[in-house]
């Protein structure tokens, strides 16, 4: 492992813990939102939120 | 120097097979457990999944998923690999296999063992991966839809109905299993109570203070989790407070009920969804810190390696090693379940094919392996605590002297002493039959934690084990209430129109209402039984489960004789024949055998002569109608179950006959494939 890959792994971890959280989940929107609909706004972090939970817990999304 | 490395790790899993298989001396180092399961893990990793990948299932890493053709940022995402892996173990792991392999140590720790290991890589794992690519190539679709689509209606109808009968068994299982751990416990009531407001203001902060701020209010919630678990020791101290939350199995049983239908019917972003971020986090956590306690513990494994009990005689469930070690590790080795997840949200986030062997294969083994953690906690206890921990005192006898007296009978010695300051090391008042498996896996996780990280803390890793398994079993209760709730209101639907809308208050209670009676009834006759709940749900729960696994295994099984594969066939159609061998007998023995002790409608009847010859407490007379209404129910619904998996077998024999004689059959639902340069 070069130190480049080694100075660069506290943020690759940080990155690999938002994305397995999804706490980076409205940021990962606004980036395709700006890329594929730039034209319209997007919704607030808020309605975001409330929509991807109303998503998530409509259907089976955990097991015994 | 590849093929050096894996004949090594091949040397080595077999020796400590052999080691484990061969050991004469009183105990067994841990240890030995561990490096066999991670042999076995690894070759099956290694060349079992990258064979079914490459020839049964052919994955193309040139095809675009659905999540490349379908992005649209938020379910369709591709999504990195490890990151799939983490979302679907997290969604897979429950508790299961660690309720799961604690019943069955009754056995000794090997047959589970054996079961869970073998169960996994050629079964459960199997399964997993397979549903998970063949959803993958159609779009993400759900089991019940391929059974549709690709067998005919009778396979989704069954898809439904297993589902949601699974769904209440395991409910009121769950549900159960928390109601034992809380019962006369103010330290654990307590603390399981906190739980619930604390999810509500990490549900508050996410939607009104920083919303979708996952990890920093997710970090916020665990610190009040562990301040409750402190905080709820303190209480115990309290000689007026413990008393209001000194409570028998009845109220909580109500508490329980009352929680789940409120759950249900909240929206999702000011309970469920905060406590299961906060579970999940616990989940992952707590996983990690076993498997690195379990390793610099090595604790001697006290429990034989086959107890007395395979004859059927358990004194924590009856029924014989045959069938019911494979019904009652459940979860750690195959469950029907997964597939369910494999074919929802999972599959859309998957951006290239071959991800199928780590994500559905490798979180199963990972799975597994949290089975086989189980399986030490539970065996590392002096066996005779353990057993005097599990049996109910309808079995052993309702005073402490009478316990000991019963257990120490069978070659498993202990006192009333040695009871006494266990429970008194664990902050409790009485460990004597806390039935379930939750309690002595958290005292088999206690003196993990405490002897690994340090001793003293016994009591409050008691009650943190206790609060970790309730959050996540919490978590299960209102996720699965909403599921039912959602597949009631779309069959209601179908009678008058308005009840199928999910939006509508009205049909909001009305199916919740209905969903949690459901669950409620099995959870309430589970507590008022004198026997012990678990002994009649956990085999129900076993066999509901095997019997949706069945079914996944039939459409995939039919899914690779469609594609002209029937050369591999046998890679589902074996671990099929197995569960519908094991829940075709288990099923026989449940309803016909004339033991009460297993037997349904046996238990009725010794019931009924009891009840007729006035041989019963007014007490328990006063619930024995209840109680043998119950059992007939139980038998009625275990023959269903097989029943509806024995349809679905025919059915996809039926397609299979057509396929081999070349008559027509339901064209393949898959998506056609588009080459990912296209995109």
């Amino acid at each position: 492992m070069s130190f480049a890959t080694l100075r660069l792994l506290p943020r690759t971890l940080w990155r690999f813990i938002r994305a397995l959280s999804r706490d980076d989940a409205y940021s990962a929107y606004l980036a395709h939102h700006a890329a594929t609909h730039p034209d319209t706004p997007p919704i607030s972090a808020r309605e975001f939120y409330l929509r991807e939970q109303e998503r998530k817990w409509s259907g089976v999304s955990r097991c015994c | 120097m590849r093929k050096l490395l894996w004949a090594c790790v091949a040397l080595i899993g077999a020796s400590a097979l052999g080691g484990i298989a061969l050991n004469r001396g009183e105990t067994i180092n841990a240890m030995w457990i561990v490096v066999a399961a991670v042999c076995v893990y690894a070759l099956g990793y290694r060349f079992y999944s990258a064979w079914i990948a490459a020839r049964v299932l052919t994955v193309d890493d040139a095809r675009a998923t659905p999540a490349i053709r379908l992005n649209n940022g938020r379910d369709f995402v591709p999504t990195h690999r490890w990151i799939v892996f983490g979302h679907h173990f997290a969604a897979i792991a429950g508790p299961g296999p660690l309720i799961g392999p604690t019943l069955a140590a009754q056995f000794g720790f090997l047959p589970g063992t054996l079961w869970i290991l073998v169960g996994a890589v050629l079964g459960g794992c199997v399964q997993d991966m397979t549903i998970l690519f063949l959803s993958t190539r159609r779009d993400g679709r759900s089991l019940g839809q391929m059974a549709r689509d690709e067998l005919g209606p009778i396979g989704g109808y069954a898809a439904i109905v297993g589902t949601l009968v699974i769904m209440l068994i395991l409910i009121a299982v769950l549900g159960l299993v928390v109601v034992n751990a809380m019962k006369h416990s103010p330290w654990a009531t307590a603390t399981v109570f906190a739980t619930i407001p604390i999810a509500v203001l990490i549900g508050l902060y996410l939607r009104n203070i920083r919303p979708g701020r996952v990890l920093e209010a997710s970090l916020i919630g665990l610190a009040l989790l562990l301040l409750a678990v402190v905080g709820g020791g303190a209480l115990n101290e309290h000689e007026t407070l413990r008393t209001w939350f000194d409570l028998d199995g009845k109220p909580l049983a109500w508490f329980v009920i009352a929680y789940g239908f409120i759950a249900a019917v909240l929206p999702v972003w000011l309970l469920l969804a905060p406590r299961d971020y906060l579970s999940t986090f616990l989940k992952l956590g707590t996983v990690l810190l076993l498997a690195i306690a379990v390793v610099i513990m090595s604790p001697e494994i006290k429990m034989p390696a086959v107890t007395q009990f395979i004859d059927g005689t358990g004194p924590i469930f009856g029924g014989a090693i045959f069938p019911f070690v494979f019904i009652t590790i459940a979860c750690g080795a195959i469950s029907g379940f997964h597939a369910l997840v494999a074919s929802g949200t999972t599959p859309k986030l998957i951006g290239t094919e071959s991800d199928v062997r780590l994500i559905g294969y490798g979180s199963m083994v990972l799975e597994s392996s949290v089975a086989i953690m189980a399986m030490i906690a539970a065996t590392l206890l002096d066996p005779g605590v353990f057993f005097a921990i599990n049996s109910s005192p309808g079995i052993v006898g309702a005073s402490a002297e009478a316990a000991v007296s019963t257990i120490s009978s069978w070659g498993f010695p202990v006192t009333v002493e040695q009871m006494d300051r266990l429970a008194q090391d664990m902050g409790e008042s009485t460990l004597f039959a806390r039935t379930g498996g939750a309690p002595s896996l958290a005292v088999g996780m206690a003196s993990i934690f405490s002897s690994a990280f340090g001793s003293g803390m016994l009591a409050v890793w008691y009650h943190f084990a206790i609060m970790f398994e309730a959050v996540f079993i919490l978590t299960t209760l209102d996720a699965g209430t909403r599921v039912g709730r959602f597949m009631l209101q779309d069959a209601l639907g179908h009678v008058w129109k308005p009840l199928g809308r999910t939006s509508w208050y009205p049909s909001v209670l009305i199916a919740s209402a209905l969903v949690v009676a459901g669950w409620g009834y099995f959870l309430y006759i589970g507590v008022v039984d004198p026997n012990g709940g678990i002994n009649i749900l956990w085999p129900l729960f076993g066999i509901a489960n095997q019997l949706l696994a069945g079914i996944a295994l039939c459409v995939a099984t039919g899914i690779i004789i469609k594609q002209g594969k029937l050369r591999y066939a046998w890679v589902t159609a074996a671990p099929l024949a197995w569960i519908a061998l094991i829940t075709t007998v288990a099923t026989w023995e449940k309803v016909m055998s004339a033991d009460p002790r297993v037997g349904f409608l046996a238990a009725a009847e010794q019931l009924a002569t009891k009840l007729a010859t006035g041989a019963l407490p007014p007490e328990q007379a006063a619930v024995a109608p209840q109680l043998i209404f119950n059992q007939r129910l139980d038998a009625a619904l275990a023959l269903l179950l097989t029943a509806i998996l024995w349809v679905v077998i025919a059915d996809t024999a039926r397609v299979s006959w057509r396929v081999a004689r070349g008559l027509p059959v339901l064209p393949s639902s898959e998506a056609p494939a588009v080459p990912v340069h296209a995109q």
